[in-house]
């Protein structure tokens, strides 16, 4: 049944939703074995060329950040005049002038590789900020219940209410020599909130499920209750939003090199992408090769968070 | 109905003061003189510095200041900006442009982005659903102000068919191209949202039903499924309309639209406290009041939903 499935299946991958609701695709009840969720996902998404896809671009990403000599002999700093502007050579795969030169005479080519460290650390860390507060703050709120709910919602309310391009700018704005990590905290502390809704709303579903009443009328404690019912339980629907927004991070600290308040030190693609906004009249290529690179940054995630929304999806089963 | 209005409107007091809060405590607690930075790189003259700051009352404590800036909002007063203007007077003349800029943005995605959900939605599977699907996708990924300068190069410069940047923030006309790529990713975010939508509801019952008793397929699809598909793209939408006033700050910036973004970030950059506050204050009051609006508009579009 799974050949029957793929172009089915495909097609329901391809879906962004900011609400986190599923897809519905016609698809053949699959058989009932003793695998948990995730080992039935982790089939599932083995075979969804989406997935797979995806996450070969972010293992490239990732190997790139961590290791960019591997890719590139090239300098990414000191620019050369005689190259002003110079167009792209295609022929010249992984040379520093395949993708051309900028203004200053650099190699985009090498730029593009040196700055995906910076869009990395931003998505990742950012991410797991987010990730750690806000499944921290929407498990307490959901567990508890009662005043503590009250009180933390509101406080949720009120961190939503701040636009968070806008309230990262105001922040960034008073800190010199920002680096990848002060723009991810920055973000990180403004944005918890969609997190801390869908992790809020998921423990008070499982909360209510009979094995969380048995393991309480078997006399276990709220830690244990947490950490071993609730928290695997109510997993899923963080991992997607997780990913999802991952993505959007990177782009949105992108926007923030744009307006001069992003990452001061280092090379970013964020920064290129707006030093060759200046050239756009003159030579397209120094803002299409930075600006690139990050929407297929930001497309693979996205990719990835559907995909994995699509096999942890429970009605798709 | 009318008790539910007021007890949202009383919820919404400590969100208003707590977001306010958090704006104002940004702007001042955070390192970095905003009268200092007045002077630029000259030598600030001592005096004049304390004069200043006794004058916008920063030489008081942080909650005194807090205290005095709402108190003064309640009276109507958002306070002087550095600039020695009154914010509300340098907001009445923002506000109309943006209002225009984000109303030519929220009608473009909530017809096109619905629409196309619904096309989309319908003919699933068919290839002018991939091609949205594609097409969608790529526009959420790219970064709006890339969307920005290609259309301002293109088809400003290039082909010459608009203006490049806005001469009369005023004139809506003008407005169309910046409205067009503000609203962009929003438009692609509704079309995903009601594709989505449709999808799950066409196989409900009730769209069975409806078929089998031998309705009009334009009734079927215009009212059984369009409104009950429209309930989670209202809330979007609602909740967008705060941002596209917000968000402007790129768009506005790249196409010298006068509007609250672009006075929002010559604000920001130039330390002016008061601006940045009242700005900010102002769109957390619009945000408030668009998801005030949406939980009332549930009702209209959803029966099953009665506030007690």
């Amino acid at each position: 049944m799974p050949e029957l499935n793929d172009t089915a299946t495909a097609r329901a991958t391809a879906t962004v939703s900011p609400a986190g609701t599923g897809d519905v695709t016609p698809e053949k009840p699959k058989k009932e074995t003793s695998n948990s969720l995730w080992s039935n996902a982790w089939r599932d998404l083995r075979r969804r060329p989406v997935f797979i896809v995806s996450a070969v671009i972010i293992l490239l990403l990732l190997a790139i950040s961590a290791f960019p000599g591997w890719f590139t002999d090239a300098d990414p700093k000191p620019g050369d005049l005689t190259h002003f502007l110079q167009k792209p050579n295609f022929s010249h795969i992984g040379d520093a002038d395949w993708f051309g030169y900028d203004a200053q005479g650099r190699s985009i080519y090498a730029r593009v590789i040196y700055g995906a460290r910076a869009s990395i650390i931003v998505g990742v860390v950012t991410t797991a900020i987010v990730t750690v507060l806000g499944m921290l703050i929407g498990m307490i709120a959901g567990y508890f219940g009662g005043w503590v709910d009250a009180v933390l919602s509101r406080l949720t309310d009120i961190f939503s209410g701040v636009p968070i391009l806008l309230g990262s700018l105001v922040i960034l704005q008073a800190f010199t020599g920002r680096t990848a990590w002060t723009v991810s905290a920055a973000i990180g502390v403004l944005g918890w909130t969609q997190i801390t809704r869908v992790m809020r709303g998921a423990v008070i579903t499982v909360k209510q499920a009979d094995y969380v009443q048995a393991a309480r009328a078997l006399g276990a404690g709220s830690g244990r209750i947490l950490m071993k019912h609730v928290l695997p339980n109510s997993l899923a629907p963080v991992i997607v939003v997780a990913t999802i927004s991952l993505g959007m991070y990177i782009s949105l600290e992108a926007t923030l090199s744009y307006l001069g308040i992003g990452i001061q030190n280092g090379i970013s693609w964020g920064g290129d992408i707006s030093d060759g906004s200046e050239q756009i009249r003159n030579a397209l290529h120094v803002l299409l090769f930075p600006a690139g690179f990050l929407s297929v940054t930001v497309l693979a995630f996205i990719m990835l968070g559907d995909a994995v929304r699509d096999a942890l999806d429970p009605k798709l089963r | 109905m009318g008790r539910y209005i007021l007890r949202r409107l009383l919820q919404m007091i400590p969100v208003f003061i707590g977001t306010t809060l958090i704006i104002f405590l940004a702007v001042y607690a955070l390192p970095g003189d905003p009268v200092k930075a007045l002077f630029g790189d000259k030598a600030a003259d001592p005096a004049t510095v304390a004069r200043l700051k006794h004058q916008y009352g920063l030489d008081k404590s942080l909650i005194e200041q807090y205290w005095m800036y709402l108190s003064n909002l309640f009276k109507g007063d958002l306070g002087t900006s550095f600039s020695q203007r009154e914010v509300s007077d340098i907001l009445g003349d923002a506000i109309p442009v943006t209002i225009q800029l984000a109303l030519v943005a929220f009608v473009l995605e909530a017809v096109f982005g619905i629409a196309l959900g619904m096309l989309t939605g319908l003919k699933r599977g068919k290839i002018v659903d991939q091609i949205v699907l594609v097409l969608t996708l790529l526009v959420i990924s790219i970064p709006i102000f890339v969307i920005g300068y290609l259309a301002q190069v293109y088809i400003g410069t290039k082909w010459g068919i608009v203006n490049p940047t806005v001469t009369d923030s005023n004139d809506i006309t003008q407005l169309i191209l910046p409205g067009i790529v503000l609203g962009s990713v929003s438009l692609a975010y509704v079309s995903r949202l009601t594709r989505t939508s449709v999808v799950e509801n066409i196989r409900s019952d009730y769209i069975r039903t409806a078929i089998a008793k031998g309705l009009p397929r334009r009734r079927v699809v215009g009212v059984h499924l369009m409104r009950n598909s429209l309930i989670p793209v209202v809330t979007f939408l609602g909740t967008d309309l705060g941002a596209l006033m917000g968000g402007a700050i790129v768009t506005e910036g790249i196409f010298n639209v006068k509007g609250v973004g672009n006075t929002l970030y010559k604000a920001i950059t130039g330390a002016d406290g008061p601006l940045v506050v009242g700005t900010v204050t102002f769109l957390v009051v619009v945000y408030l009041v668009a998801s005030l609006l949406v939980d009332l508009l549930y009702a209209v579009l959803d029966p099953r939903i009665r506030y007690a």
